[in-house]
């Protein structure tokens, strides 16, 4: 207190040095506030309320909507053109997995762009959901040994197989652990989310998610607004900010209103396979009766939703 | 400094366990370049090992494939139905190569059948068979009486849009798991409606083992991000 009097000698003069003190730190602490949010939003007016709000699970719906047309409002500025962001609920009777057939996958990286496409990843800086390791078929999955930077003329290329990888949406997920802030948390239907507007960007999920199922914004996420989807949700793929982790949502936006996941639509050979684990009848419960499946990385208890099957 | 300490105070004693100077002076060399390579490493920032044209350079984003459809659209009876209709599965609208001849009885109806196997000359010559063994003819499949259907090996005449119950009776597994929507792509609806291929769609008949395609590019080395990102920054 002594030091800032010191600090401020030309203040005071014919003013009340006490009421001068406490009013100029509440405006200093009120103009930056409101420099805060003009500048970081984008002049967006609920942005400080959306600072201080509760966390997402909790709001109430009034609340909730609140939050979702002015997010709406915002992107629609931003990428002039209407954007849509939902927050679809989970279905009743519903856990998502994942089935992906490495005797058929090709290596063609179709999906790769694909769910840029669909999911607003960043164009520059890159990122990249999913990545297609590259291994030798007489050495078996060896992840060391793997690569993901092959670029043949042709694939699939006769001595190699593909393994492609994103988040392995795991029942016991290390990445949910770690997080100090409690902004990634899995969903009643198996979905492991984060709430972008509460991650605090420590990254500690990138160390621990042992998929490398993770991603960082390093800068300013860049998408070209006429390549942007604007079909969204609150916890998959609306655009992200600079400083937040973001990952794969199984297509939250389309999967929870019926639709296959987009990596699943684009593959060529046909080698990805999605459903609902709980219904007997679904592609997925025949693979995993019928085939034999495997999940990455088993021994360290992780227990994915995303299985890999050899269909010959 | 201490091995310097070290010496001066050996010498007086002639204390021949411990290391000369000249020795010394050579450790000294050697410890400082390998620290000036270490730094040099550093600061190069380990780019080193990757080629120029090792891929990975430069990133590419879905809009540099013009010819990929990325937003691909539902067959209309899919998008009615939607998640109501789980037992709807419907056929792609994509035309399959018998399709340009189609109905073969435009010509081969007044044709006398030719049960000899040779090597097609005038007609269907571009047709490669390269499926399973030699001995393999067109009569297998197709029917030489009618030739607008095909015929199983019990004899009984199937349609064209049938011909997966011809590829089912060797590839019976396949054919289970095509069925049960594990084999081939389906799209649409995973509580609903869906669209499905023919086996034709993909694979040729002919000669049915599916062809290498041409990879779209390997993401970004994260050396090469790092630099994009800084110049984003900068703008």
């Amino acid at each position: 207190m002594n030091d800032a009097d010191h600090n401020r000698p030309t203040a005071g003069d014919g003013i009340d040095r006490l009421t001068d003190r406490r009013s100029l730190l509440i405006s200093t602490g009120l103009t930056a506030m409101a420099a805060v949010s003009a500048s970081v939003a984008g002049a967006s007016t609920g942005f400080v309320e959306r600072m201080l709000r509760t966390r997402f699970t909790e709001l109430s719906p009034e609340r909730k909507a609140e939050i979702l047309a002015d997010l709406e409002r915002d992107y629609s500025e931003r990428y002039a053109r209407e954007v849509t962001v939902a927050d679809t609920p989970p279905m009743d009777g519903v856990e998502f997995a994942y089935g992906l057939d490495i005797a058929r996958c090709v290596g063609c990286r179709r999906c790769v762009y694909a769910c840029v496409h669909e999911n607003n990843q960043s164009r520059d800086p890159q990122i990249h959901w999913i990545r297609v390791l590259r291994m030798e078929k007489e050495r078996g999955i060896e992840l060391a040994e793997s690569t993901a930077y092959y670029e043949p003329e042709l694939v699939p290329e006769p001595d190699a197989f593909y393994l492609p990888v994103a988040c392995q949406q795991c029942r016991n997920p290390a990445c949910v652990k770690v997080c100090p802030v409690k902004a990634t948390w899995q969903e009643p239907d198996g979905i492991v989310v984060i709430d972008s507007d509460w991650c605090i960007g420590c990254r500690c999920c990138l160390s621990a998610c042992p998929y490398g199922a993770r991603h960082f914004n390093w800068a300013e996420p860049t998408i070209p607004s006429a390549e942007i989807n604007p079909d969204t949700h609150y916890l998959g793929n609306r655009p992200r900010p600079k400083g937040i982790v973001e990952k794969c949502t199984f297509c939250i936006q389309r999967t929870r209103k019926g639709r296959y996941p987009a990596c699943v639509e684009i593959c060529p050979v046909g080698a990805r396979k999605f459903g609902n684990l709980l219904d007997e009848t679904s592609e997925m419960r025949y693979l995993m009766r019928e085939k034999r499946v495997f999940v990455l990385k088993e021994e360290l208890n992780t227990r994915p939703r995303f299985y890999y099957f050899y269909a010959t | 400094m201490t091995s310097h300490d070290r010496q001066s105070r050996g010498e007086p004693g002639g204390d021949r366990l411990l290391p000369g100077s000249a020795s010394l002076a050579v450790l000294l060399i050697v410890f400082i370049t390998l620290a000036l390579l270490t730094l040099f490493a550093i600061m190069r920032g380990g780019t080193g090992e990757v080629g120029s044209d090792a891929g990975g350079a430069k990133a590419y984003g879905p809009a540099d494939f013009a010819e990929i459809d990325f937003d691909r659209e539902l067959l209309p009876e899919v998008e009615t139905a939607g998640s109501s209709d789980p037992e709807g599965t419907y056929r792609v609208r994509q035309s399959l190569a018998y399709e340009d001849y189609f109905p073969c009885t435009d010509c081969h109806a007044d044709m006398d059948v030719n049960l000899e196997r040779r090597q097609l000359e005038e007609m269907h010559d571009d047709i490669l068979l390269d499926h399973g063994p030699k001995e393999r003819w067109c009569f297998d499949c197709h029917n030489p009486d009618d030739r607008d259907s095909l015929r199983l090996a019990n004899g009984s005449l199937i349609g064209f849009d049938e011909s997966y119950r011809l590829c089912g009776q060797c590839h019976g597994t396949i054919f289970r798991d095509w069925r049960e929507g594990i084999h081939g792509r389906r799209e649409g609806y995973w509580n609903g409606a869906k669209s499905y291929l023919l086996c034709a769609h993909c694979h040729n008949p002919h000669a049915p083992r599916f062809q290498a395609i041409e990879p779209l590019p390997p993401p970004v080395r994260p050396q090469f991000l790092r630099v994009e990102a800084e110049e984003v920054n900068d703008e």
